[in-house]
């Protein structure tokens, strides 16, 4: 068999959507694509994560937002979006110029919330929703929902029952046991689980002598974090059979390649997009890279090959 | 329309012209000739551990030799600066540009105008006295130790004030228009939010058009990320609250769109 140019097949099936390939962006670090597509080619991307939006416009958190951390980064951004019908009147145009599968993620501050903006989008040409249970920086709704099992399968069965499009429920690293809240979704109905959002940490400026950012605490992401969120797609792949999305600290296909050894189906990249705005297309290309050099000709072979 | 690059420029040449204020010169490929003045670069540096862009203002831009002139403080021991700072000719640094939308030159030309620049605020008024045609008063502001001023003198009246007193008037921009006597119809201001709330201040009070370059801590540099907001009076188009996006929908802005 010629090694170099044999057939790759990197597409990758999540709960009835098939991706052309397993890289997608992670929530809230791209926008709606559109300020990166003068970088990225969005049609080589398996899927484009909207930044989180709600039933209506939110305004966020005062600045400053972000700090810098070694190896990553803490932002409390607050999930500041435009609400629901500008989104679906102005993003979703724009995605759809585009051949990759659009999810959206959604938020919320109560049930209701999420339900009206997973049925606003009912009829949308939207692919997946991701329903974002694990937002560290807003005081309601988010996280709230995303550190108790039981509340967590709640919401989940709310949801599924309200939405068209398949449900990827994303999971906060800031709980005891990931593999219960993922059985927790799972038992809710969750066709797919992502993971993780950001870990809560804290950063004070010695010279202001205040916090770093000004909602005092903030969500760290970036390389730093990478063995934790490996450790998790783990944890989780060991107890739920749906399929996940592995994300945290990814910047290369090598680093990708450790999550979806470790059980994760797709990979998302969030914070690597800032330093170099063209990593989803350089992880995309370095799990093809991997794939020739392991004579691996359908990328599903590779998901979980460490148990 | 896509006019952002990511390139790797190279290091013309780098020296030290204040204390803790550096200047270097960089050739890039295409970001010098599609730059303004007001715009910023990002800036990366090669230490991993330091994932996030630099947000740095250009000080001149020389579309012939495609070269741009960056002049930037070290914030501290270890930063990120301070590795910019020991760039030499022969190196190379990664950058993405040009970023923001910059200054506009169309209503202040042929008018008496004020170019106020204060602190790490002063370099990016250096390009726009260059190519700006008007009555230019040019105030600058410094803390102590003066820098850019031959530069400036060579662009119209220049005018100083220093908080120490040793050079100009003791005090600050305000102060230096004060003591001088001065008046314009159109402002352009960079500089710390003290200095840009005062010169909004005097601009809304005797009705004059006036631009400030506002600065907020950044990541993704290209308005994804939502991290550097700064408030606005009324509702923003893009947003649908009352934040603009000072990566993207700056980092000029007229003094009324914003709270500063």
């Amino acid at each position: 068999m010629n090694t170099r140019n044999f057939d790759l097949d990197t597409t990758v099936n999540l709960a009835g959507v098939e991706l052309k390939n397993p890289v997608m962006t992670a929530s809230g670090t791209f926008g709606s694509g559109e300020e990166y597509s003068e970088f990225v080619d969005l049609n080589r991307l398996g899927a484009v994560v909207t930044k989180g939006v709600a039933n209506v416009p939110w305004p966020g958190n005062p600045a400053p937002r972000i700090a810098e951390t070694y190896g990553g980064m803490m932002n409390a951004i607050g999930l500041q979006n435009p609400g629901i019908e500008v989104f679906c009147r102005r993003d979703i145009p724009f995605l759809k110029k585009f051949d990759t599968k659009i999810i959206v993620n959604v938020c919320g501050k109560t049930i209701e919330d999420y339900l009206e903006v997973v049925e606003r989008l009912a009829e949308e040409p939207v692919d997946l929703l991701e329903i974002n249970i694990s937002c560290p920086n807003v005081k309601e709704g988010g996280i709230a929902f995303g550190q108790d099992p039981k509340s967590a399968e709640h919401i989940t069965r709310e949801v599924k029952k309200h939405a068209k499009q398949p449900v990827i429920m994303k999971l906060s690293p800031n709980v005891t046991s990931i593999a219960e809240m993922a059985k927790a979704v799972e038992a809710g109905g969750a066709d797919v689980i992502s993971l993780i959002n950001t870990l809560t940490g804290m950063k004070i400026d010695i010279h202001r002598q205040t916090f770093a950012v000004a909602n005092k605490t903030g969500g760290v992401s970036g390389p730093a974090i990478r063995p934790i969120a490996v450790r998790m797609v783990y944890e989780a792949a060991q107890a739920v059979k749906v399929p996940l999305i592995g994300m945290g600290g990814i910047t290369c296909g090598e680093d990708a390649l450790e999550f979806i050894l470790a059980g994760a189906s797709a990979v998302s990249v969030g914070t690597a997009n800032f330093y170099n705005p063209s990593a989803t297309i350089e992880v995309a290309e370095g799990i093809e890279a991997y794939m020739r050099q392991h004579k691996t000709e359908h990328f599903r072979d590779l998901i979980g090959l460490v148990y | 329309m896509s006019c952002k690059r990511k390139e790797k420029a190279a290091v013309v040449s780098q020296e030290q012209i204040a204390r803790d204020i550096y200047s270097m010169w960089i050739r890039t490929e295409e970001i010098a000739g599609l730059a303004v003045p007001g715009q910023f670069i990002s800036m990366y540096t090669e230490d991993r551990s330091k994932i996030l862009p630099r947000p740095i203002s250009l000080c001149e831009i020389d579309r012939e030799r495609k070269q741009l002139r960056v002049v930037y403080r070290v914030t501290g021991k270890g930063t990120g600066t301070e590795q910019f700072s020991r760039l030499r000719p022969g190196d190379f640094v990664e950058i993405l540009g040009p970023l923001g939308n910059g200054f506009p030159l169309e209503p202040g030309t042929g008018k008496k105008v004020f170019l106020i620049g204060g602190g790490i605020g002063v370099p990016p008024m250096l390009e726009l006295a260059k190519q700006l045609d008007a009555g230019k008063q040019l105030v600058m502001g410094y803390r102590d130790e003066q820098f850019l001023t031959e530069e400036f003198q060579k662009n119209g009246s220049l005018f100083i004030a220093t908080e120490d007193g040793s050079a100009g008037t003791t005090g600050n921009v305000m102060d230096a228009i004060a003591a001088n006597g001065l008046d314009a119809e159109v402002i352009y201001a960079c500089g710390p939010a003290p200095m840009l709330r005062a010169v909004k201040q005097y601009a809304e009070e005797n009705h004059i058009v006036c631009y400030v370059s506002m600065e907020e801590r950044m990541a993704c540099g290209v308005g994804a990320c939502l991290a550097c907001i700064c408030r606005t009076p009324e509702i923003d188009e893009h947003s649908q609250v009352h934040n603009k996006r000072v990566c993207k929908d700056g980092p000029v802005f007229l003094s009324t769109e914003v709270e500063v």
